[in-house]
């Protein structure tokens, strides 16, 4: 539309904003408000101060528990009113000040007088408010008029029952679990919103019954939906009984014909629900993904940029996992860079760098450029996080990616953005050992004109424990006392700790170290001066050169394995006692959080725009601060690998227990993490008594309980097992909960004296090979088959069998050997009858190995395998070979 | 995924990002009307330049999705959670929209809509019940709030027929403005 954007002139401004609510004031309103009380009504006037009260109320403004009970009286004698236009503001302004109970009481007559009414509005509008205020008592009073108004033939009137029943069913969901028959007519209605509405409540109240859901949907998807909003929720119920059933069933999947047909509604919100419904299925083949990936495409050049967005959204999902089924649209993806929408814009970017191949990356990062100018800070983090993973991705490409990070580093912006390239470049420098110089230099550069603290003292830090350990670690050494002369105290001090640490891990550089140091000793700040002064005692700086010792550094430069919670806590006792502090005596277990904090920060991590979700803390560290706390389990070392978690009980059930292998030399630890759902309950001396019968290579070695184990407030316990030291034993394991449960009372929160010995079924948990070997990467995946000797390999060739599809014949030999894919070699193109991959892991005891995996297909659906495995050790690779011959 | 398709707030705002009226249905998001304001605030700054004027437009913010629309002096949002469907948000808003475009005969602006605040926020209550969509038509949801105010004495086949006088007009500007 070419409509000009009229731009008024100031004076205009000034005057012609007239208000109607101009210099209004809650006092003078709360006055006027009286003339509800005049005995001749004036209908006009009363609406007018209701709109000014709802003003208010919008605006921001509070109403004192006074004002509010005053208000809401006054307001109720408006029922004498018979003006429609009144009653209907009203019924508003009764649901802005939602009154207490014992208000509620005195409009209530009024309202099941309006629910009786001939007036359909009326009786929708009453039924409204009343379920908003109502409570459990009164609802009951209320219930038979309910479930007729569900089944009135005046759609408004079912539509206001039916919403407010998906509200009530939250507070009071027994009764109206008591409707269902009358919900399950509306179902059926004719009126588009009352079938869009009984559904809801019919799903919701029928959710927790999986045998109902599907019997629901397995009638409607044959049925006729008229509502698109109706349709779109039956995507959704229907995607949830195949994720539900996906497990057991072999071939096609049931309900995706269903699911396909939506694709060709006509109302596009149906369209784009089935389409998106079918990307996120579990393990989506490319046959099932292709029809809706061609609608999104067709989005992609809507004129609409809803439609747009909505597209390049789901692709944007769609490509972490199947890169490949999304290139297709690629052509049309890279004219989106240029689209008004910069959301669009960076959705599109970032879709395309997970898209595109080795090939295309230089191109891209061309586009990039030009784009990163004109757009918001919040988009740049985006796109930095894309091009960090997509350096990960082709770390041959690390120099064009890394360059590109260090420009737009050097570029004005905020403090987020900025923390996201330095992240960004610390993470390269990390996995990437060839970009490591050239970072750490981009980096150095970079404190040299950085305004932010934060980021100097992280980067000082990382110079630290980096810098020493390249090939010229002085050259650095200028960059880091540059710091000391020009930055603020924070940074000077940081700056001084990694001059400490070049000094002590680098003995050539000691001697310079030592006379920087000594400069600083006449630095102004206190903590400065603080830290060379014990730097230069402790590393020996009276100008005798010695080897630094081992505990000194552990001493300076170590991790404090306590957590800080628990130091605090030790700290403010010492401040209180006469007694000397112990860091020794500090203890290193984690306390478990009481109930209440947890739940307060309840709000999700907002993850910005189209982030991948945020990586879960390194769980590996979690466990290791959590095994090396328990002095039982401190003394087996450190353990190779921590499996994923495996759940052995069933969603919703009392106890929830899942299970983490921790695999060591010559041990292997269960770690159960249990939860109590019961807030009647609290479990005491909790421990897993495990059946090894099925394990013959295991010996039990010990079991520690958990002394007590609140509702809701997870807690572990472990089991420990003895194997031959490094031999990657499997077995099955049986496992039983046992523990001692007390009744809880639910106001005091406290337990009873006496509790009842009690034990609870778990699944099996297996030890397999996979748990033997750790997923690591290589960057370079030729460069390190060559790097290995001929002799050290073993080829052999194997029949798969009858498998769905290449893709998935490939998965499963992924997964049974647990090693990491390389350079994207995971994902099979569609089609194909041959398939190349290419596998990378370290091995119990510490083997590297690497495995290239020829697929192809024999017959129709046969597969075969030709694999090679190379590793530093021979008997390893026999005994990969052994794990595909018995798997 | 929520089962029910959730609305958590409806948001028109002025020119410079000040309240016509808001309705927000999820307290969970956000609490106090310190983040309310604040999270119209960051609303507004992020897509008043924008130019959502022919078609209606979408971005995220702090992982909500949001729809918006604007005209003359008056800027329309509609928010869902992370993973809503985004074009049954866009949905909600032009039945919204239409209809106050109904309601106020076309006149969209921002001292019409408080002259007529009293049909903006029956409009919003027709639109939107607890976040669940009520209504999405916008000639039956103007038609609901309007029948309110039309003297009750006016027959019944000359209300209907006044408002669809109302519709045609506001069709034929709409398109001759184009």
């Amino acid at each position: 539309m070419a409509q000009p954007l009229v731009k008024k002139d100031d004076d205009r401004d000034d005057e012609a904003e007239y208000s109607p609510f101009m210099g209004i004031e809650k006092g003078a309103v709360l006055q006027e408000a009286r003339v509800f009380n005049d005995p001749q009504l004036d209908p006009r006037r009363c609406s007018q101060v209701i709109t000014k009260l709802l003003y208010l109320l919008n605006q921001g403004e509070t109403f004192t528990k006074v004002e509010a009970t005053e208000v809401f009286f006054a307001v109720t004698k408006l029922f004498q009113s018979r003006d429609v236009g009144l009653r209907r503001m009203l019924y508003l302004m009764i649901k802005e000040l939602s009154p207490s109970a014992d208000e509620v009481i005195i409009v209530t007559s009024s309202l099941m007088k309006d629910m009786n009414s001939k007036t359909d509005m009326y009786r929708a509008n009453a039924i409204r408010v009343l379920c908003r205020i109502t409570d459990g008592v009164l609802l009951t009073q209320i219930e038979r008029y309910l479930k007729q108004a569900i089944v009135d033939k005046n759609p408004v009137v079912a539509s206001a029952a039916l919403v407010s029943g998906i509200h009530l069913l939250q507070t009071n969901p027994e009764v109206v679990k008591r409707w269902s028959n009358e919900v399950q007519e509306a179902v059926q209605s004719r009126a588009a919103l009352v079938q869009f509405h009984a559904l809801a409540l019919l799903h919701q109240i029928r959710q927790n019954d999986r045998l109902a859901v599907s019997k629901l949907v397995t009638s409607l998807t044959r049925g006729t939906v008229r509502s698109p909003l109706a349709q779109c929720l039956l995507i959704r119920y229907t995607s949830q009984v195949i994720r539900e059933s996906a497990s057991n069933s072999q071939g096609d999947r049931p309900f995706y014909d269903f699911l396909e047909g939506c694709l060709r509604h006509k109302a596009e919100m149906v369209i784009f629900e089935a389409a998106r419904a079918i990307t996120e299925l579990s393990g989506v083949t490319s046959r099932e993904l292709t029809p809706a990936i061609t609608v999104l495409q067709l989005f992609l050049s809507s004129s609409k940029p809803v439609l747009r967005f909505a597209a390049v959204r789901t692709l944007n999902k769609v490509a972490m996992t199947h890169p490949m089924a999304v290139t297709n649209c690629n052509i049309d993806m890279e004219s989106l860079i240029s689209d008004q929408n910069r959301s669009i814009a960076t959705l599109a970017i970032t879709t395309l760098l997970k898209t595109g191949n080795e090939s295309s990356v230089d191109r891209l990062m061309k586009q990039i450029t030009n784009f990163m100018s004109d757009i918001a800070d919040e988009f740049k983090i985006v796109v930095v996080e894309a091009i960090r993973s997509l350096c990960l991705k082709f770390p041959l490409k690390y120099r064009a990616l890394m360059n590109f990070l260090s420009n737009i580093l050097r570029e004005e912006g905020g403090f987020e953005y900025k923390k996201a390239i330095v992240d960004s470049i610390v993470i390269l420098i990390r996995d990437i050992p060839d970009a490591k110089e050239s970072g750490l230099l981009h980096l150095c550069e970079f404190i040299e004109d950085c305004e932010f603290t934060y980021l100097s003292t992280q980067i000082l830090h990382f110079l630290g424990i980096e810098g020493p350990k390249t090939s010229d670690p002085s050259k650095y050494i200028r960059y880091i006392y540059n710091r000391v002369h020009l930055e603020n105290a924070t940074v000077r001090a940081a700056a001084v700790s990694t001059l400490a640490k070049f000094g002590a891990m680098v003995d050539s550089l000691k001697p310079r170290v030592f006379v920087l140091l000594r400069r600083c000793l006449f630095d102004s700040d206190d903590e400065v001066r603080d830290r060379a002064t014990l730097y230069l005692n402790t590393l020996g700086g009276d100008g005798e050169v010695v080897e630094t010792d081992k505990d000194v550094k552990e001493f300076l430069f170590g991790a404090l394995e306590i957590p800080l919670v628990n130091l605090e806590t030790s700290l403010r006792n010492y401040v209180a006692s006469e007694e000397a502090f112990d860091i020794n005596s500090v203890p290193k277990e984690v306390k478990s959080q009481p109930l209440a904090e947890k739940k307060a920060p309840g709000k999700k991590q907002p993850t910005g725009l189209g982030a991948p979700p945020a990586a879960p803390p390194s769980t590996v560290d979690a466990y290791e601060k959590l095994l090396s706390s328990i002095p039982e389990l401190a003394s087996l070392g450190k353990p190779f690998k921590s499996s994923a978690p495996t759940e052995l009980t069933e969603a919703e059930t009392e106890y929830a227990v899942n299970v983490v292998k921790h695999i060591y030399d010559r041990h292997v630890v269960f770690q159960y993490n249990c939860t109590n759902t019961i807030p009647e309950q609290l479990l005491e001396e909790v421990s897993v008594v495990v059946d090894s019968s099925d394990a013959e290579e295991f010996s039990f070695v010990l079991s520690k309980p958990l002394r007590s184990l609140p509702y809701d407030s997870p807690g572990q316990t472990f089991v420990v097992f003895e194997k031959p030291e490094g031999v990657p034993a499997v077995g099955k394991f049986s496992n039983t909960l046992k523990f001692i449960v007390k009744e809880v009372d639910p106001n005091t929160g406290e337990a009873d004296e006496d509790g009842v010995d009690d034990e609870y079924q778990l699944e099996e948990l297996e030890v397999v090979s996979a748990d033997y070997m750790q997923k690591v990467g290589v960057s370079n995946f030729r460069n390190a088959w060559e790097s290995l000797d001929a002799d050290l390999e073993r080829v052999d060739e194997y029949g798969l069998g009858p498998r769905e599809s290449l893709a998935e014949a490939v998965n499963a030999v992924i997964s049974l050997l647990g090693m990491q894919p390389c350079e994207g070699t995971e994902v099979v193109a569609s089609n194909s009858r041959s398939h190349t991959c290419l596998l990378s892991g370290v091995f119990i005891g510490n083997v590297r190995v690497l495995a290239r995996l020829q697929f192809g297909l024999t017959g129709p659906k046969e597969v075969a395998m030709k694999l090679a495995v190379k590793s530093e050790d021979i008997a390893v690779s026999d005994a990969i070979h052994e794990i595909v011959a018995s798997g | 995924m929520q089962a029910c398709p959730q609305v958590k707030n409806i948001l028109v705002l002025d020119s410079e990002g000040k309240r016509v009226a808001v309705k927000y249905y999820s307290d969970e998001d956000w609490p106090t009307s310190g983040a309310k304001e604040a999270f119209e605030k960051t609303v507004f700054t992020k897509t008043h330049k924008t130019n959502a004027r022919t078609e209606a437009e979408v971005t995220m913010i702090d992982s909500y999705v949001i729809v918006y629309k604007f005209v003359e002096d008056l800027h329309f949002f509609v928010t869902g959670g992370e993973d809503q469907n985004e074009v049954i948000l866009a949905s909600v808003l032009q039945g919204f929209f239409d209809a106050v475009g109904i309601l106020l005969r076309g006149n969209v602006e921002k001292s019409e809509a408080l002259e007529n605040l009293d049909l903006i926020l029956l409009c919003l209550d027709e639109t939107i019940d607890g976040g669940v969509p009520l209504q999405t038509d916008a000639a039956v949801l103007a038609n609901k709030v309007a029948s309110h105010n039309i003297d009750s004495g006016a027959p019944l086949s000359e209300q209907t027929l006044a408002q669809a006088l109302v519709t045609a007009r506001e069709h034929l500007t709409r398109s001759l403005l184009k």
